[in-house]
């Protein structure tokens, strides 16, 4: 999708940095995507890829030593990656919603749910609080909580798991905030939970028209969920498209690998594919393209020249694209 | 169940822990005493060289099972058996067990160096006269599990985690292992990785004959390992039977929903539907079927009688309103 004025979220060549004793070790270098309101973006990635840290630059908490150092962050025409703490934190919450994976860790263990939605109400929207109760409870019930009256008054232990990330979500959405950032949701769930947890995320972007920009390390979450996906690998986006594309006819060799070494519930394999090596840390990034020590296509221009990914609407940065022909 | 290369055989099995508050607490709000049944009267046999799966969700009691099967915990009633294995030199006797854990960031100890770590189980039960073959064996079992001989002086912090899984495997094979208990081997691991260690255990396997014990809760990595799986559901084993025929045709209520909740990346966008409700708490499961109040079949007497497995197309079921 190219950056117009229907998108939501805009994020343009964005760079992060984080400066240490050896020198600045970039985490994320040249990061470019549009989410559109109401469509959900699955980012994917393994741990270190820079798919968590996209997220985080993106609601304004970056922890120093880490820093933007170049690019632009746009939300509905606004430019929120130089605003002040103070005015971020205004944007926080209303226009951008965070659901983290530990739903344990997000809560305050000493405030009972319904206080907590209701402080989050009163703090971002100008209503009395008997309404932003009635709001927390009416947003209790939408994200499915049984006996939501009584529920209310307790306190994050009394939830299960699944019961508590519900909580985070209404939390999440008790604004009605455009965007949410989505890192993890289903990670510390149980298989039947998560399913529960993101066709409630679908439900709730279809309804209300909220995008959703959803981090995870699950390939078949992704895959469920998304409407589009960026695939990451060491801090750049190796190939952004629609999910059927990506998934089903994945144009980078990193994809392709990564697609084809998660093992199939509908059949088995003898040998899974397997990508050798691992991931580069951030102090040895290999130059041109990052992933080329690793790659089966590489040739000596990938070892020099850094692909770059276009604005077409599969977009795929690697000198040695994968046809529908290669595939097997 | 009796099969003459069973290395490992699970009768009955039971494991309670008591969870109740202390005595004085008791009496002065006259509670009863509480009993957690994490593992409730399972029975199953593995044979030697394959892989025998348990899959279900937090709190069913695979782990428990796990550590009572390396006798870490040991069972409130029943017993488990192992097979004898006849050694190359004519000596017979029990298997011997290893365990591979889930974290490979708390399983090693940071302070010693990984010649050390895969030395230590060959010190202890001194499989080497020498400490010379000490180190040759350590070098050939890091060769083994795809590492080079000189990360043996190296610390684990040096690692990546699909590497210092690699270390756990090399520290479970120098004891010569017969059968190794893998709790969720590559849940920590990223899918490129989990991959490789994936066909390095299968590789292993082959190479050394072994049987895996394998919990997971990640049914894609238990399709493409197990021979034989089981599906237990709040302690009880709810499914048990060939890998492939459970996969192609699972019987069990919960087995089917399992199946079909797990998001698939082979089919994109696919709409379904979710199973309702959460894991009741083992301390106090419904009554009769423990699954009746998230199943979709279930029928009054669900609620009442507890059901037995049954023999269900060559497996067994716990459920009598499945046809095979």
């Amino acid at each position: 999708m190219s950056a117009g004025t229907s998108s939501l979220l805009s994020v343009r060549d964005l760079k992060v940095v984080f400066d240490g004793r050896k020198g600045p070790l970039t985490a994320l270098d040249g990061i470019s995507f549009d989410i559109a309101p109401g469509e959900i973006l699955g980012v994917v990635g393994e741990s270190g890829a820079g798919k968590s840290l996209t997220g985080t630059a993106v609601i304004g908490l970056l922890d120093p030593p880490g820093r933007i150092a170049a690019g632009s962050i746009h939300l509905a025409g606004e430019r929120i990656d130089n605003m002040s703490p103070e005015a971020m934190r205004r944007v926080r919450g209303r226009k951008i919603g965070a659901i983290f994976q530990d739903p344990l860790t997000s809560l305050h263990p000493l405030l009972t749910v319904g206080d907590q939605i209701s402080d989050t109400i009163l703090t971002h929207l100008q209503v009395t609080r008997d309404e932003a109760r009635s709001r927390a409870l009416a947003l209790l019930r939408q994200v499915g909580i049984p006996a939501a009256e009584t529920r209310i008054d307790h306190f994050p232990h009394q939830f299960s798991g699944g019961m508590r990330q519900r909580v985070v979500i209404a939390l999440a959405l008790c604004a009605e905030p455009a965007l949410i950032i989505a890192d993890e949701p289903t990670t510390a769930l149980d298989v039947s939970i998560q399913a529960q947890i993101t066709s409630l995320l679908k439900r709730l972007c279809r309804e209300k028209g909220t995008a959703i920009m959803l981090v995870t390390h699950d390939m078949g979450v992704i895959a469920e969920t998304a409407d589009r996906v960026a695939v990451m690998y060491a801090g750049r986006i190796a190939e952004i498209g629609p999910v059927e594309e990506v998934t089903q006819r994945p144009k980078h060799p990193y994809t392709a690998g990564l697609m084809a070494s998660i093992p199939s519930v509908q059949h088995r394999n003898a040998v899974l594919n397997q990508i050798d090596g691992s991931m580069p840390r951030l102090s040895a990034i290999p130059t041109g393209c990052s992933f080329h020590p690793r790659c089966l296509a590489s040739s000596a221009r990938c070892s020099k020249e850094r692909p770059e990914h276009g604005s077409t609407l599969h977009a795929v940065a690697c000198h040695h694209p994968l046809t529908d022909a290669k595939h097997v | 169940m009796s099969d003459h290369d069973a290395i490992l055989s699970v009768e009955n099995a039971s494991c309670h822990f008591d969870v109740s508050a202390s005595w004085l607490q008791r009496v002065a709000s006259r509670a009863p005493r509480r009993l957690l049944k994490a593992v409730e009267d399972v029975s199953f046999t593995v044979r030697r060289g394959t892989t025998f799966s348990i899959v279900g969700e937090s709190g069913c009691g695979k782990s428990t099972l796990a550590r009572m099967i390396v006798g870490l915990q040991s069972p409130t009633s029943g017993s488990i058996r192992f097979g004898d294995i006849c050694r190359a030199d004519g000596k017979v006797e029990m298997p011997r067990l290893q365990m591979i854990f889930q974290d490979p960031f708390a399983s090693l100890n940071p302070r010693w160096r990984v010649g050390d770590i895969v030395a230590e189980p060959i010190r202890e039960l001194k499989l080497r006269a020498t400490e010379a073959e000490t180190l040759t064996r350590v070098s050939e079992l890091l060769v083994t599990v795809g590492l080079s001989a000189q990360d043996a002086t190296r610390y684990p912090h040096e690692f990546s985690g699909g590497q210092r899984q690699r270390i756990s495997i090399a520290r479970a094979l120098a004891t010569e292992a017969d059968v190794m208990v893998c709790d969720e081997p590559t849940s920590a691991l990223d899918v490129s990785v989990q991959a490789q260690i994936l066909n390095l255990m299968v590789r292993l396997q082959k190479q050394f004959n072994l049987t895996y014990v394998l919990i997971s809760h990640n049914l894609s990595v238990v399709r493409h390992m197990s021979d034989q799986l089981a599906i237990m559901y709040l302690g009880r084993i709810v499914e048990i039977g060939d890998a492939e025929e459970i996969f192609k045709s699972p019987s069990h209520p919960y087995t089917r929903l399992l199946i079909d909740t797990i998001p698939q990346v082979d089919a994109p966008n696919r709409a379904r539907e979710p199973m309702s409700g959460e894991v009741p708490s083992p301390i106090s499961p419904p009554t009769g079927c423990t699954f009746h109040p998230r199943c979709q079949i279930a029928v009054p007497s669900c609620a009442v009688d507890r059901p037995e497995l049954l023999t269900v197309g060559g497996r067994l079921v716990a459920c009598p309103h499945v046809r095979p």
